[in-house]
């Protein structure tokens, strides 16, 4: 299991350092500030082994989390940990920074020793530990008897990430679909990968325990309801969303551990009991009749050996009726560009030296839309023998709907010991579709 | 308030004034100077002296503060154990304490306070911390078992706290169960053969119950643990895989990796015609490639691992390719990955868009990637038959880019084109030469000069080609010059006339300048081979190629089962068994998968079976680079498949291979006739080069070989001699005065299992001898020459020249009297000469010519009487010990030995290369002279032949 868990800044100062096992030396500290952080190369993998000893490693901002072992752990598990031990950190104290490690060194001291018991990795969730760590030091002194034994058996207890007990006045919950579309386009326009990973991030604000049932139109269930003869969801489930699509595939989806998985897996339903506050419900992902919002159309043209024209045409392929967002074209430009004119329809187009790219920037686009940019770059004579790479064109925007086609049909909530039911819940859904890594070759 | 103040305390006297302020009496100011004390700790300074200070501010109520306090024990407590006792009683009491988390923290902390006394004192409260009434005391006792277990093994197995952890697998708690189970799982790993976890169908149903409860860790523990576990049947195996799978939705990816762990090694159990098995691979899929949406780290370890999928079974992610395309911004170790996942994938199917893809990634930036994409091309070439024309293309297009290490990586995936489709692409060759000047790296040279040597006779200038690279021999890395050598070598036997002269160089390059044993021993091989055996020079070096296979960079199958074992870990990702990067006995053993039950199917026919394009024979795997052996191997020295096969298949050969490595091994244990590690030697055409050049050098070639090397040759011949076969002594054949100043005189010899005509051409001319040829009239047991006659420089006047001619029994039959009779012609540019000689009728005695016993019996009775002869073979002085032995050198084995009335009997087989066996019975008495022998034979006639060898062999 892992052996020791050290934090560096930037610099290779060591600002955490906690040791589990016996195997693991001061000396590892030093073998991962020599070997990795002042290594004057890429970081060719996150894990790596020196003498004997493995480190693995990931990088928050320049705050460097490094585990470290000398057995045959679970490499996954590991690096789940350190992702885990930053959300808790953030959690707790905001971004991971160098600043922000060392006002609270006691504090993290604290929840490693809580997290990790020689070096297995212990109950996790923020909601359980806020109950019993905080920032003004630790509760336990004042509590009564009742209050220990509720922290430790919701700490150990099947339904960790939620206490008893919570009451609100107004039982209201956040649905949050967002996906993120992901495209690499041939300069033909050929779509040569293209998926959508999305989450459903939920907020809720519900007393005491409630049951929640969440349905969308999976095409699984839909096809297994239309064949039972009920369909009468059917008519009241658009919550909204861009497209008419009845149902769609979804490739594979991943839950949050409060979703019951065997009854996913049997029934297909999504059932489960909420933490209080936001989490991330579940996760998605889809590669059928993705709607892609935009089109990128590039046309690269060299002149000679110092001048390339470009044009680039972008198209909105969605309903007219809805408007897309932060709009970003970035056309990359060669190392050696002396000087560009750009001449675009709408938006601002600007040439940064520093990130070798054109980027055109467009606030608001409509659906059914196209624009255009031309741009013609000055290139210095150069002796390289090699070709520019000519990386592709990339876009960013947001779009008010959910490009995979998902709509949420129904989120029920049932809680039989407090006198309010499924009807006086408020419940907001909202679809937000993103750009992933969308990029077309040139 | 801000702690970061404590890490920049860097006065002088600063402990002096830590130890002031640790003892102050109010409450806050002590909390501040331990903040400082674990400030410094973390950076490195050494605080240890303020020991006693800190455990006196153990005993508070504040629980930050004990917290901190016990952080700093951890850490010092080794390096002070007399005064770590102090915090003992402190312990002890927390331990009893009416807070659980009090007490869990007491018990946590003691467990890793690794001092003897202070481990003494933690029994009794741990035993009363594993029946503790709150979960969270118990599930922090169960770990701290495994702690003290690390600490002194011993005693927690005499305390019996292995059985109390045991019992908490059926805890009512999840955690509980999960932490047991982790606690149990690593004791087990350091008692492989104990049944310590005791995994049986009950515990594994409570263990899938708990799986559906627990946190996401405690899943993880309890999969990898479930995962060691063997079920009974198939049955079995399918119901946990049913509770296993619903896992594989989990957001957690080490949950789902382990959970692929266990499904992948419990489906070897499936029956494969099972419904159930196919929906199973199907649901495989697409958790596999949800992972890669997961952060960078993550992808690399599910990659690592799903490398391993795809060879242990391919279908499951045969329809993914696209997801493993290449993203701009994916990390470095994220894109060398998926370039890998994506050859292993590359079929017919999807040939076309990896290719574009590939293309692609050859102008990227990153130059490992690049050279990796480079060298993908020419895999999918050697993998996809149909792609290998578009490959190459591709290829060329990339030289063409002249981009320095993209023109070398090509050369190198060229080479392998070219062993994989021989004669195709040759048209390509002068596009490569043109960048012959660009190439600086070993690899890239050696692929160059490989070529340069196998297509010598297409390329007009090779011998200037090679000529270049010879300049700079001392200066070239080991490969390059191994490859230089070979090349030079084959350029010579297809162009002997025109590079005499850069072979010599090369040679004496190889043999002499050089310090490198390898080189020295390939030098010295080639130039025996040439200098005694030209025509099986030809044979060994120009010999045709296995092809190479498709699949290249195989795990070998072993490991790669052991690793499947090990999905999600380290081992995975270091595609190592863990034996390989853990110290001790941890993680020693090692795991193998179920073998499958239900059909009778073997573990590995569904890959075979059911994946396309992959061949049945065992894929060979393209030598890494710096391997000389295997390249040495593949490239050079194949077994030869052109022509008959030598006559005696093993012993004799592996005797020669032997004498090459071991230095006659045999000779000093006394004991011919079982060849040990004959295998050594490698390839019997090294066996039988080497067996067969006794010393035999030609004049021109010993000259500048100096005496050391000498004693190098008297070693291999010298050794082999008694208990070789017998061979007569020279004896004139061809008289000069018969053939106008050309005297031959020679011998036959059975050299390795090959026949050699071994001959002294001596020029008693005034003039220079060249061409000479050789040639047999039609003979009773077919003899031919294997080659022709190598004497590759001319013969001047009053100079000698031996030549080995090794001879094969596969040409045309005649019978002669006497039976061994062989009439030879020679020709050389003056005239053609005839002349005969017999030879030993021994030398076609084969090795594998000792009969069974019972056979042997049977056929002494069924040959007729007729068909016995009687000899008496005078004046031989041996013992039937010493007879036997020596007979037996030339193949003649004895089969049985019978004593009767102080004489002996020996029974003797022997076999003739054309099948026909010879029976003998040899009687020898005590102080008797005269030997009897009586022959059987179904061929009679040989008997009088043989019976002429047997004297010959015992007298000499």
């Amino acid at each position: 299991m892992i052996g020791g868990l050290f934090i560096y800044n930037h610099k290779g100062e060591v600002l955490i350092s906690r040791v589990y096992r016996d195997d693991i030396g001061r000396n590892a500290v030093d073998a991962f500030r020599v070997n990795v952080i002042h290594a004057r190369q890429q970081v060719r993998s996150p894990v790596t082994n020196i003498a004997r000893t493995s480190f693995f490693h990931v990088k928050r901002s320049n705050i460097w989390l490094a585990a470290v072992t000398k057995q045959n752990v679970n490499a996954a598990m590991v690096f789940e940990f350190l992702y885990k031990m930053c959300d808790v950190m953030t959690a707790y104290f905001g971004k991971i920074s160098e600043e922000n490690i060392k006002n609270n060194f006691v504090l993290i001291y604290e929840l490693l020793d809580e997290i990790l018991d020689f070096g297995y990795p212990q109950n996790s969730e923020t909601g359980a530990l806020k109950t019993f760590i905080t920032q003004q030091g630790i509760k336990g002194q004042l509590q009564t008897k009742e209050e220990q034994s509720q922290i430790t058996s919701q700490v150990t207890g099947q339904i960790g990430w939620r206490r008893e007990g919570i009451k609100y006045r107004r039982n209201e919950l956040f649905l949050d679909v967002l996906e993120s579309v992901n495209l690499l386009m041939s300069p033909q326009g050929q779509v040569l990968s293209a998926h959508v990973s999305g989450r459903v991030v939920m907020k809720s604000y519900l007393s005491g325990m409630p049951e929640c049932k969440f349905g969308m139109n999976d095409k699984i269930v839909i096809d297994k309801q239309g064949k039972g003869g009920a369909t009468d969801d059917a008519g009241k489930s658009d919550l909204g969303g861009g497209s008419g699509k009845q149902s769609i595939a979804i490739d594979d989806c991943t839950f949050h551990q409060c979703v019951r998985l065997s009854k996913f897996d049997s029934e297909r339903s999504i059932s489960f009991i909420p933490p209080d506050g936001e989490y991330e419900l579940m996760r998605y992902r889809t590669t059928k009749d993705i709607i892609l919002p935009f089109r990128v159309i590039p046309l690269v043209r060299e002149v000679g050996r110092t001048k390339l024209e470009v044009k680039v045409v972008i198209k909105s392929n969605f309903k007219p009726s809805l408007l897309a967002q932060k709009i970003e074209v970035r056309i990359p430009t060669p190392l050696n560009t002396s000087g560009v004119q750009v001449i675009c329809m709408k938006g601002k187009a600007k040439y940064k030296a520093s990130e070798n790219a054109i980027v055109w920037k467009i606030k608001r686009m409509a659906g059914m839309k196209e624009s255009q940019i031309s741009a013609e770059i000055e290139l210095l004579p150069t002796n390289d023998k090699k070709k520019w790479a000519r990386p592709p064109i990339s876009m960013n925007f947001e779009v008010p709907f959910a490009p995979s086609g998902l709509k949420v049909r129904y989120l029920k909530v049932f809680e039989s010991k407090l006198n309010y039911s499924d009807h006086d819940v408020i419940k907001w859904v909202r679809y937000i579709g993103r750009s992933g890594i969308y990029e077309t070759r040139c | 308030m801000t702690d970061s103040k404590y890490f920049t305390t860097t006065k002088k006297g600063e402990i002096f004034e830590l130890k002031a302020e640790l003892n102050s009496d109010k409450k806050e100011k002590k909390k501040e100077a331990v903040k400082k004390v674990i400030a410094s700790m973390t950076v490195g300074k050494d605080v240890s002296a303020l020991f006693p200070d800190v455990v006196n501010c153990m005993q508070t109520d504040n629980l930050e503060l004990k917290k901190l306090v016990y952080l700093y024990l951890m850490n010092y407590a080794k390096s002070q154990p007399d005064m770590a006792i102090m915090a003992v009683n402190t312990f002890v009491k927390d331990c009893e304490d009416p807070n659980p988390l009090i007490r869990a923290l007491a018990v946590r902390t003691m467990g890793c306070i690794r001092v003897d006394k202070i481990t003494e004192y933690l029994c009794e409260p741990l035993r009363k911390c594993l029946k503790d009434e709150d979960p969270y005391v118990r599930k922090t006792a169960a770990v701290c078992v495994a702690k003290l277990h690390d600490i002194n093994a011993q005693l927690v197995e005499d305390q019996g706290f292995l059985d109390t952890l045991k019992d908490l697998i059926s805890d009512s708690n999840p955690m509980v169960v999960a932490n047991a189970v982790a606690a149990l799982s690593e004791i087990a790993e350091s008692h492989p053969n104990s049944n310590l976890l005791d995994l049986n169908p009950q515990t594994i149903n409570k263990l899938l119950t708990a799986l559906n409860e627990c946190t996401e860790w405690g899943q993880i523990f309890i999969l990898d643990c479930l995962a060691n576990y063997t079920p009974r049947d198939d049955r079995e195996s399918q119901s946990i895989c049913e509770r296993v799978t619903p896992r594989l939705s989990h957001a957690n990816s080490a949950v789902v990796l382990s959970a692929v762990k266990v499904l992948m090694k419990f489906m070897e159990m499936l029956p494969k015609d099972l419904d159930y098995y196919g929906t199973l691979l199907k649901k495989l899929a697409p958790p596999l490639v949800t992972l890669l949406s997961a952060e960078p780290e993550l992808q690399y370890v599910a990659l690592r691992n799903i490398n391993l999928i795809v060879q242990r079974r391919p279908e499951i992610m045969k329809h993914e390719m696209k997801v493993f395309f290449v993203k701009y911004n994916d990390p470095i170790y994220v894109k060398l990955e998926k370039l890998d996942i994506m050859i292993r994938l590359a079929s017919q199917a999807n040939i076309a868009q990896v290719l574009a893809e590939l293309k692609e990634y050859a102008t990227e930036v990153d130059v490992d990637f690049v050279r990796k994409a480079v060298r993908a091309i020419g895999r999918c070439a050697i993998k996809v038959e149909q792609s290998a024309e578009r490959c190459v293309s591709t290829l060329l297009d990339l030289i063409q880019t002249k981009v320095n290490y993209v023109v070398q990586e090509a050369i190198v995936v060229i080479k392998d084109i070219f062993r994989k489709y021989p004669n195709k692409y040759e048209s390509v060759i002068a596009t490569l030469c043109e960048n012959l000047d660009s190439l600086d790296e070993p690899e890239a040279r050696a692929a160059m000069i490989w070529i340069v040597g196998e297509y010598a006779e297409r390329i007009d200038n090779a011998d200037e080609l090679l000529e270049s690279f010879l300049e700079g021999f001392h200066d070239e890395s080991t490969q390059v010059q191994l490859q230089l050598l070979t090349a030079i070598v084959k350029l010579f036997l297809k162009k002997p006339t025109e590079t005499q002269e850069l072979v010599q160089q090369v040679l004496s390059l190889a043999t002499q300048d050089s310090d490198n044993p390898d080189l020295r021993d390939r030098g010295y091989i080639y130039w025996r081979l040439l200098s005694t055996d030209p025509v099986a020079a030809k044979e060994v070096v120009l010999a045709e190629k296995p092809l190479i296979s498709e699949e290249t960079d195989l795990i070998e199958p072993t490991l790669l089962e052991e690793l499947i074992c090990h999905i999600g870990t380290l081992a995975s990702v270091y595609h190592k068994p863990p034996s390989a990067f853990v110290e001790g006995s941890r993680g020693v053993q090692h795991k193998r998968l179920p073998g499958s039950a239900g059909s009778g199917e073997s573990v590995d026919s569904p890959e075979t079976t059911s994946t396309a394009g992959v061949s049945d024979a065992p894929p060979a795997v393209i030598p890494s680079q710096g391997d000389l052996l295997g390249d040495l191997l593949n490239l050079d020295l194949t077994p030869t498949t052109a022509g008959p096969p030598p006559p005696a298949p093993s012993s004799g050969m592996q005797l020669g291979g032997m004498d090459l490595l071991g230095g006659g091994l045999d000779s000093l244990m006394g004991d011919e006739s079982e060849p040990l590690g004959g295998d050594l030697g490698g390839t019997p055409a090294i066996g039988a080069g080497f067996g067969a050049a006794p010393a035999a050098l030609p004049a021109s070639f010993s000259a500048p070989v100096s005496g050391g090397l000498d004693d190098l040759f008297d070693l291999g011949g010298g050794v082999g001699m008694p208990m070789g076969a017998y061979s007569p002594p020279k004896s004139v054949w061809l008289p000069a005065m018969k053939a106008k100043g050309l005297e031959i005189s020679g011998t036959f010899a059975r050299r390795a299992g090959v026949i050699q005509m071994e001959m002294t051409l001596t020029n008693k001319a005034m003039s220079v001898m060249t061409d000479f040829a050789i040639q047999f009239n039609r003979n009773s047991f077919g003899l031919s020459p294997a080659g022709p006659l190598q004497v590759l420089t001319p013969l001047s006047p009053n100079q000698s020249i031996e030549v080995a001619l090794p001879l094969n029994t596969s040409g045309p039959v005649m019978k002669m009297d006497p039976l061994n009779n062989l009439q030879v012609a020679v020709k050389n540019n003056i005239d053609v000469f005839y002349f005969s000689c017999q030879y030993p009728i021994s030398m076609l005695f084969v090795e594998d010519g000792k009969m069974e016993r019972q056979i042997f019996l049977a056929t002494w009775k069924d040959i007729p009487n007729d068909n016995e002869s009687q000899f008496q073979i005078k004046d031989c002085h041996l013992s039937s010990d010493a007879a036997s032995n020596k007979l037996q050198g030339s193949n003649i084995f004895t089969i049985a030995k019978r004593t009767v009335d102080g004489q002996d009997m020996l029974y003797q087989s022997m076999k003739l290369t054309n099948g026909i066996w010879v029976l003998a019975e040899l009687r020898i008495q005590a102080g008797n002279p005269n030997y009897t022998i009586s022959l059987k034979c179904r061929a009679a006639e040989v008997s009088q032949c043989v019976f002429q060898s047997y004297e010959a062999v015992l007298k000499n």
